[in-house]
């Protein structure tokens, strides 16, 4: 399996538009407020409230929350697996 | 930023801008030359021989770097450029297809007109043109002025309120061409983006016959769905306009073929469920000042049922 890498990830948040619903931490524009802000995710606990907060379970939400959280508001978003894990792996580095 | 933003502006598609790129890469490399005796006769003034400081001095040289260098160089610069772009002010064959832009504050309103100019089709912030073929827009204003730039297929030109503004463009290779407005309006100026598609004549034909029949017809969508109720009950439709529905606001974007759109927001976000439901929910943290609500009172199940009727508009 690749290497997950953040700064892929970083170019796949800007290309799906993750930042139309969440201000995220190093995306400049932009800072959307639908959704939660995702400031800090190393430390939290929990993802969406409810599931461990580790880098497979992350990657995995953010391309289906629906599948993980049945109700969630989040749609499921047109992102590889790879894209996912890179994605988690910027989410964990920019909010440190 | 989506992919391919900013639009490059010294990579044309289309003859007039191929024109205009090339004009400014020879007037670059003739500035550099000019800057370049420029420095060589300033180090011999100050730190050459002094026969050679004495020979720059002279009249001679004067005559020579100072009259006929300058009205040489400018007068051929001169002709070159005007013959370079004479076609951006050819006139018109008057059977190219047209259609109209107006610049609203802060998107584009489009409208794709017959061979007697009328509008026969509504759409916005996105303008579908055949490959290798000139397509005139007429450009005109609803509030303030705008600046129309497409800078892979044209040159710029202002969208001014009460008048109507006539420009061609052409591109030469099947693409999606990214466009700015670019003469400051006001808000959210910066993020008032236009997107081209150019087609193949034949896939062109296609997609007009298609969305030509389908803004004839009723909507696919039942107005029983859940998000079609909700497109009324929220106040969606005081807005905007969805053919073949009770929908029929005319003060935003028309969202007839909402759902096939490369971009949202005009031109500035991708479009899938993900960015629609922010949109929806609170444009104003993404494009602050556009002329939408916020709608923080919807709960996120009206949010997606609303984002997937819109999709599903095409």
């Amino acid at each position: 399996m690749p290497v997950a890498d953040a700064s892929r990830g970083k170019r796949a948040i800007e290309r799906v538009g993750c930042a139309s619903c969440h201000t995220i931490p190093g995306i400049g524009w932009p800072k959307g407020e639908a959704g939660p802000p995702l400031h800090g995710m190393a430390e939290r606990a929990l993802i969406a409230g409810r599931l461990a907060n580790r880098p497979g379970i992350l990657a995995r939400f953010v391309r289906d929350a629906p599948a993980l959280v049945p109700g969630t508001t989040m749609p499921a978003m047109p992102l590889s697996e790879e894209e996912s894990r890179d994605v988690a792996a910027f989410l964990y580095e920019s909010g440190k | 930023m989506l992919d391919g933003w900013p639009p490059p502006i010294l990579d044309p598609a289309g003859p007039d801008a191929w024109a205009i790129a090339t004009l400014a890469w020879v007037l670059l490399a003739m500035a550099a030359l000019v800057l370049g005796v420029v420095l060589a006769a300033m180090w011999l003034a100050l730190s050459g021989r002094p026969e050679l400081r004495a020979r720059l001095g002279g009249t001679k040289a004067i005559w020579i770097g100072g009259v006929a260098f300058p009205v040489v160089v400018l007068s051929l610069l001169l002709v070159y450029g005007l013959s370079l772009t004479r076609t951006q002010s050819a006139p018109l064959r008057g059977d190219e297809m047209r259609a109209r832009v107006t610049g609203e504050m802060w998107w584009w309103r489009v409208a794709y007109l017959d061979q007697q100019r009328r509008p026969v089709l509504h759409d916005a912030n996105e303008l579908h043109i055949p490959v290798g073929r000139p397509v005139v827009l007429e450009l005109e204003s609803g509030d303030v002025i705008h600046s129309f730039w497409v800078p892979r297929l044209a040159g710029k030109l202002d969208m001014i309120p009460g008048r109507r503004n006539i420009i061609r463009i052409q591109a030469d290779q099947p693409g999606v061409f990214g466009g700015q407005c670019a003469e400051y309006c006001g808000g959210p100026h910066a993020l008032m983006g236009f997107v081209v598609v150019a087609h193949p004549q034949q896939r062109f034909d296609q997609l007009m016959r298609s969305r030509l029949a389908r803004a004839a017809a009723a909507s696919a969508t039942p107005q029983a769905a859940q998000g079609a109720r909700l497109f009324q009950s929220s106040g969606c439709a005081a807005c905007h306009r969805i053919a073949g529905t009770p929908a029929n606001g005319l003060a935003g974007p028309d969202l007839t073929f909402v759902g096939s759109r490369r971009t949202l927001g005009a031109g500035i976000l991708p479009n899938n469920r993900g960015t629609m439901m922010g949109w929806i929910a609170n444009s104003q943290a993404i494009k602050p000042e556009n002329r939408m609500p916020p709608y923080t009172l919807l709960p996120g199940e009206d949010i997606s049922a609303l984002a997937e009727y819109l999709e599903a508009q095409r």
